[in-house]
């Protein structure tokens, strides 16, 4: 298996005359946690979308886990798990439904399904949640269990899009246990934030203005060649140079 | 196989989970059929009629008893004013008068009389022709039977009218079978649709666009649950029609059951279309009361076909409740056998494969 998950080249996607993601390349190795960082509208999640099978590019190539994104997006599909930016596990199913659900569309056997489910909600401490609606779930739980759901069939890649908004600090730091965990077992990390502590826990980390990716390096590489304290002022000083408004 | 079978248990439990639906899908239907035929009855009773009486004979009170006996008509009172009787028919209180002129008795039994006239309120057409209709064939009876009593050797009715299949003209019996595919389209032709755009406004549906299950798949998961429900719905509304109004299939049960089946898919494949093609609720329910007008309005559910114009009649070849609402009423009153009704079941057969195969293919799982 080659060492790179994600490859992209000149990735672009129009809606009309508007590029939302404007000619971006980069390179994602297995077991990276990559830090897809930008300011609100800058393409991130257009791009993850295009990564992830949900939308055709416009122009350009990409391939994720082998598989080329504009032709083999079903195929993409099996290899990766997709946390998107609004949470959408089923409210009116529990947690062990939506677990039996998603890991049955996956093609995991009922046993498997039962065993890693078990083992699941025991590392999330879970377990006497399993017959609660996720509906009346509070929502850093909801984001973990998202995590863990889009985890279940042990993907190459997982895309998080802003996995962290609108969670305490408590449970943002669960979270990003949870994401090095499965970076340790060799699942590639690619995730979007508006967190720039988080950015700090990337291996690198691309910082997307109005659609092009402007800087893309290790956090401690960014803030040298920008002469930044945090990757907060990275980040503030590529972003000022936005045109676009939110 | 057992992505099929998880996506089939989510959509039951949603149904099940849902405050409103398993209520709606058990009472909607007998709501409907209990309530609806007594309703929607083209049967014109309690036909206000004045006689404005010039001629005051036997034969005229002979007319008066009769409309005075008829079921249709109720008789307001007689005058011998026809302006009284006038101004009754313009405030709305009297549908017809019936002017008997002067001299009317005398005039029959010794040479042609002259004419009674007859005056309708045809603001409501229906009442107005039927009331006219009734009033005719009453006064023609009266005619008839004093004629008769003069000289018994004529006393032979002109013309026997004889009702085949629905012996006595029953409204209700005509509307119960237009009732049920009402039933199938709103419950069968809406809740896909509306279950479809209500996981593309929660987001739901993009995690399942993610994950690699195949566009047919998640489209039979939508459908068959829907299926089941018309199946019960289909059931429901058979045991009230039997039990109200006495009304048992004279084909075969499995023929009609048949048909539903082939009705539903199609019903059910054409609003995950429509579904496919809408972001917001409001966007489907529209473009759905859209379509379901022209599906009530046009298939022959409520007027027939036959007296549409023509190319209206042409237009209805692409409506399938056309199809089926002819299976059911002739299966229902006439019992006609799926042999005879096979062009019908064909056509529903290559709707639903349409619908159906057009839902899979419109659904975009990358965009």
């Amino acid at each position: 298996m080659s060492d790179i998950v994600i490859s992209v080249r000149e990735l672009t996607k129009c809606f009309g005359d508007f590029a939302a993601v404007d000619h971006i390349s980069f390179d994602v190795r297995r077991g990276e946690i990559f830090g897809f960082l930008g300011a609100n509208g800058a393409g991130k999640t257009t791009a993850m979308r295009m990564l992830c099978g949900l939308s055709y590019p416009t122009s350009g190539s990409g391939t994720v886990a082998g598989f080329d994104i504009t032709k083999e997006g079903e195929q993409i599909k099996r290899h990766i798990g997709y946390m998107s930016q609004r949470f959408s596990l089923y409210n009116d199913l529990t947690v062990w439904e939506n677990i039996n659900l998603f890991a049955g569309i996956y093609g995991l056997s009922k046993a498997d399904t039962e065993s890693r489910a078990t083992e699941l909600l025991e590392r999330l401490n879970f377990t006497s949640e399993r017959n609660t609606l996720v509906g009346s779930l509070p929502l850093g739980w909801k984001q973990k269990l998202s995590f863990a759901i889009a985890t279940i069939h042990r993907p190459e890649v997982v895309f998080l899009d802003e996995p962290t908004g609108g969670v305490d600090p408590i449970t943002r730091r669960q979270f990003w246990e949870m994401i090095y965990e499965a970076a340790d077992g060799g699942t590639t990390i690619f995730v979007t934030t508006h967190y720039m502590d988080e950015a700090e826990y990337c291996s690198r980390v691309s910082i997307m203005v109005d659609g092009k990716v402007c800087a893309l390096d290790t956090p401690a590489r960014l803030k040298q060649q920008f002469a930044a304290e945090s990757m907060d002022e990275v980040f503030r000083t590529l972003a000022r140079g936005a045109q676009r408004g939110e | 196989m057992r992505g099929f079978i998880v996506l089939l248990q989510k959509e039951f439990l949603q149904i099940r989970r849902n405050p409103f639906l398993p209520k709606l899908i058990i009472a909607f239907p007998i709501m409907i059929m209990l309530i609806m035929p007594l309703i929607m009855t083209m049967d014109v009773r309690n036909v206000n009629v004045a006689v404005v009486d010039l001629d005051r004979s036997t034969t005229s009170r002979r007319i008066v008893s009769h409309i005075e006996a008829s079921e249709y008509l109720s008789l307001v009172g007689t005058t011998s004013e026809y302006s009284v009787a006038m101004e009754g028919l313009e405030q709305g209180d009297i549908d017809v008068i019936v002017q008997i002129p002067d001299d009317f008795e005398r005039d029959m039994a010794v040479s042609s009389p002259q004419k009674i006239s007859i005056i309708a309120n045809a603001v409501n057409a229906t009442k107005g022709s039927m009331g006219t209709q009734y009033i005719v064939q009453t006064i023609a009876r009266s005619l008839m039977e004093i004629r008769g009593e003069r000289s018994p050797n004529e006393q032979s009715e002109l013309i026997t009218v004889q009702n085949r299949f629905n012996p006595t003209l029953n409204y209700r019996h005509y509307m119960i079978p237009a009732l049920m595919i009402i039933l199938f389209i709103l419950i069968c032709g809406f809740l896909p649709a509306l279950s479809i755009v209500g996981e593309k406004e929660s987001g739901t549906i993009e995690q399942i666009n993610v994950t690699p299950v195949s566009r047919l798949t998640f489209t039979l998961a939508k459908l068959i649950p829907y299926w089941i429900i018309g199946m019960f719905v289909l059931t429901v509304a058979m045991i009230v029609a039997r039990l109200v109004y006495g009304l048992t299939p004279v084909g075969s049960i499995g023929v009609i059951y048949f048909g539903a089946m082939l009705f539903i898919l199609t019903i059910s494949g054409f609003s995950l279309t429509i579904a496919n093609f809408s972001e917001t609720m409001q966007q489907t329910m529209f473009v759905m009361f859209f379509f379901v007008m022209i599906f009530m309005l046009m298939s022959g559910l409520l007027t027939p076909i036959d007296s549409m114009p023509d190319w209206a009649q042409k237009f209805t070849v692409i409506l399938p409740p056309r199809y089926f609402i002819e299976i059911l009423r002739s299966v229902y009153l006439k019992g006609t056998t799926l042999a005879e009704l096979w062009s019908n079941f064909a056509a529903l057969g290559v709707f639903a494969l349409i619908f159906n195969i057009l839902a899979a293919i419109t659904y975009k799982k990358q965009a």
